[in-house]
């Protein structure tokens, strides 16, 4: 599982919480039916005594040991098994400040690993790496973290990060939890104007009130009315996906979509095989051959399309 | 040229500071030759004081980093209500003038004493003895061990102890395996400048210990009580303190370049609760 949120939002204090290295007011902490910590019962375990594996953020090896002896650190058993397993048996004499980030990393999972733990905790696991090395320690570390069948926390403040490490994900702001859910969920169904941004979609703000056939009409601050096939009141958030809005001149409108939003284009970015245009509030992501024949370029007028359905709604704070 | 001219005015006083300074330690090399110097060191008065420092300082050292290691990992690692004032408290020899440090140990634990009655009855006379002057080199010299020890486990990152906490290390393995080794440098350090000022003692010593030699008479007491006797004998000893302590000094420097630690304790706990 991992908690996303933006940096002071709580979740390395959720993570030293479990490990036993900060203390909460209230609240349980227990691992299937050991208690670790009950605030109500005055029950805290010493972090000594909690079966974790923590990996910290810049991994606190120990400078003053070798690979050998940092691994070691936490169980002298497994060591030549958890070298092998990583890939870094021929690393066990060097000294970690001569390791790269990605080694540094390797072995501070196996470090974690060496005692045994019933649960990985992991912090930030990929920001202390480049942006080279980040792509393929993420794909290592997915295939890691399948491979070992531990339950795994793990808190970043980077969404992609989680949904291509974690099976669920919990959105935390300011030390609440807004959504916890699988990362469809959260894409399709977000609870809250945050969530939503941080999967990426759309959020046009707007008040909105009841209309016929069951829709809800939309008045965006930004102008023009949108509906939406969901239920809302008062102040709201519109919540669309950039690949769920559709481009094209005002003559060539398609039927079935309900929504259009005239705009001028303002920025075109090609991402892959796919252009993600800027039209007035909205981002667009159409494929790079509909851009083409379409002929965007900025300054051009457009007209963005949605379908009422597509148009997902969030309560906004006044 | 204004420029010019302030840098000059810069040099000049660093000119008469430098020269200020080195003359006298010069001066102690170029009274008398050097064959002189070597003939008094090997006379009765340097060799016993130089063995009466050994064992004192010695004994003392190891017992200050015995007692003052762990007390500087506490007061490192532990906010505790009144922990500004124990720090104060211990680092207060610093302060203190060598002479009323004496008068302190006297009637802490010399026979009319504090403590007096209590020690004559377990059969321990302490002023004027060995022991005296042991206790007045821990007094003096305890506050730089400790101000520098805890600088130094201070400069230790504390995620390294909450990593081996988190490997299944308690709070003694974690300080015996993760905190010494990472402190050792300062350690080391401060150990060195804690022996320098237990070798320069002198105003406790004399007033607690009294100036007996082979018994009480470290090399700072011998110079006193030869300068006006034997002048070549007590510049032999100076000579020699000079440069143990140069070495001393110089030791210190090495292993701070290599890895760099803090002189004082900072209050970052200081906002105890």
């Amino acid at each position: 599982m991992a908690l996303v949120g933006p940096s002071g939002a709580g979740k390395t204090t959720v993570l030293r919480a479990v490990a036993g290295l900060a203390r909460p007011d209230r609240g349980l902490i227990a691992l299937r039916d050991e208690i670790w910590f009950d605030a109500a019962r005055g029950v805290d375990r010493a972090p000594e005594e909690r079966a974790v594996g923590y990996v910290f953020q810049d991994y606190a090896l120990f400078p003053h040991l070798r690979v050998r002896g940092n691994v070691a650190f936490g169980g002298a058993t497994r060591v030549d098994e958890l070298l092998e397993r990583f890939g870094i048996t021929h690393l066990a004499r060097a000294r970690p400040r001569e390791l790269s980030g990605g080694e540094r990393q390797r072995v501070g999972l196996a470090r974690a690993l060496a005692r045994g733990p019933e649960v990985l905790l992991l912090d930030e696991p990929l920001s202390a790496l480049d942006a080279h090395t980040r792509s393929t320690v993420r794909l290592e570390l997915h295939s890691i973290l399948r491979e070992l069948e531990l339950p795994a926390l793990l808190v970043t403040h980077d969404f992609e990060d989680a949904v291509a490490l974690a099976d669920r994900i919990g959105v935390l702001l300011e030390g609440r939890l807004l959504q916890l859910g699988s990362p469809a969920e959260l894409v399709d169904a977000p609870a809250d104007p945050f969530v939503a941004s941080l999967t990426g979609g759309n959020l046009l703000p707007g008040r909105a009130r009841a209309v016929a056939n069951g829709l809800t009409a939309v008045a965006l601050d930004a102008g023009g009315t949108v509906l939406s096939s969901e239920h809302g009141s008062g102040r709201v958030g519109v919540v669309v996906q950039p690949w769920e809005v559709t481009l094209g001149r005002a003559a060539t409108v398609d039927e079935s979509a309900l929504n259009h939003l005239p705009g001028v284009v303002a920025s075109v970015f090609p991402v892959g095989n796919r252009v993600r245009v800027r039209v007035g509030p909205l981002t667009a992501e159409v494929t790079a051959a509909s851009a083409e024949r379409l002929g965007l370029a900025p300054g051009e007028a457009v007209v963005a399309s949605f379908k009422a359905t597509a148009a997902r709604l969030v309560p906004l704070r006044d | 040229m204004r420029r010019a001219a302030f840098t000059g005015l810069l040099a000049v006083a660093l000119t008469f500071t430098g020269a200020f300074l080195l003359l006298p330690v010069l001066a102690i090399f170029l009274e008398v030759s050097p064959g002189r110097l070597l003939d008094e060191l090997q006379g009765d008065v340097a060799l016993d004081a130089a063995r009466v420092t050994l064992k004192t300082n010695g004994i003392a050292l190891a017992l200050i980093v015995l007692f003052g290691t762990p007390s500087a990992y506490l007061l490192a690692t532990r906010r505790f209500r009144g922990r500004t004032l124990v720090v104060t408290l211990v680092e207060l020899p610093l302060v203190l003038p060598p002479a009323v440090a004496g008068i302190g140990l006297l009637v802490a634990f010399g026979r009319e004493g504090l403590l007096g009655g209590t020690l004559h009855a377990a059969g321990i006379s302490v002023g004027f003895t060995q022991l005296a002057v042991i206790l007045a080199v821990m007094f003096v010299a305890s506050p730089f061990y400790i101000r520098t020890a805890i600088a130094a486990f201070e400069a230790v990152d504390e995620t390294m102890l909450d990593a081996a906490r988190t490997l299944g290390a308690g709070p003694a393995r974690t300080f015996f395996r993760v905190a010494l080794p990472l402190a050792g440098g300062g350690l080391g350090a401060g150990a060195a400048l804690a022996f320098a000022r237990g070798l320069g003692e002198f105003g406790a010593t004399i007033m607690f210990a009294g100036s007996l030699q082979g018994v009480t008479q470290t090399v700072s007491l011998a110079i006193y009580q030869e300068f006006d006797v034997n002048l070549d004998a007590a510049l032999a000893i100076s000579a020699l303190l000079v440069l143990v302590s140069g070495a001393l000094l110089l030791s210190v420097k090495v292993v701070s370049a290599r890895a760099p630690f803090v002189w004082t304790s900072s209050p970052r706990f200081a906002r105890s609760g």
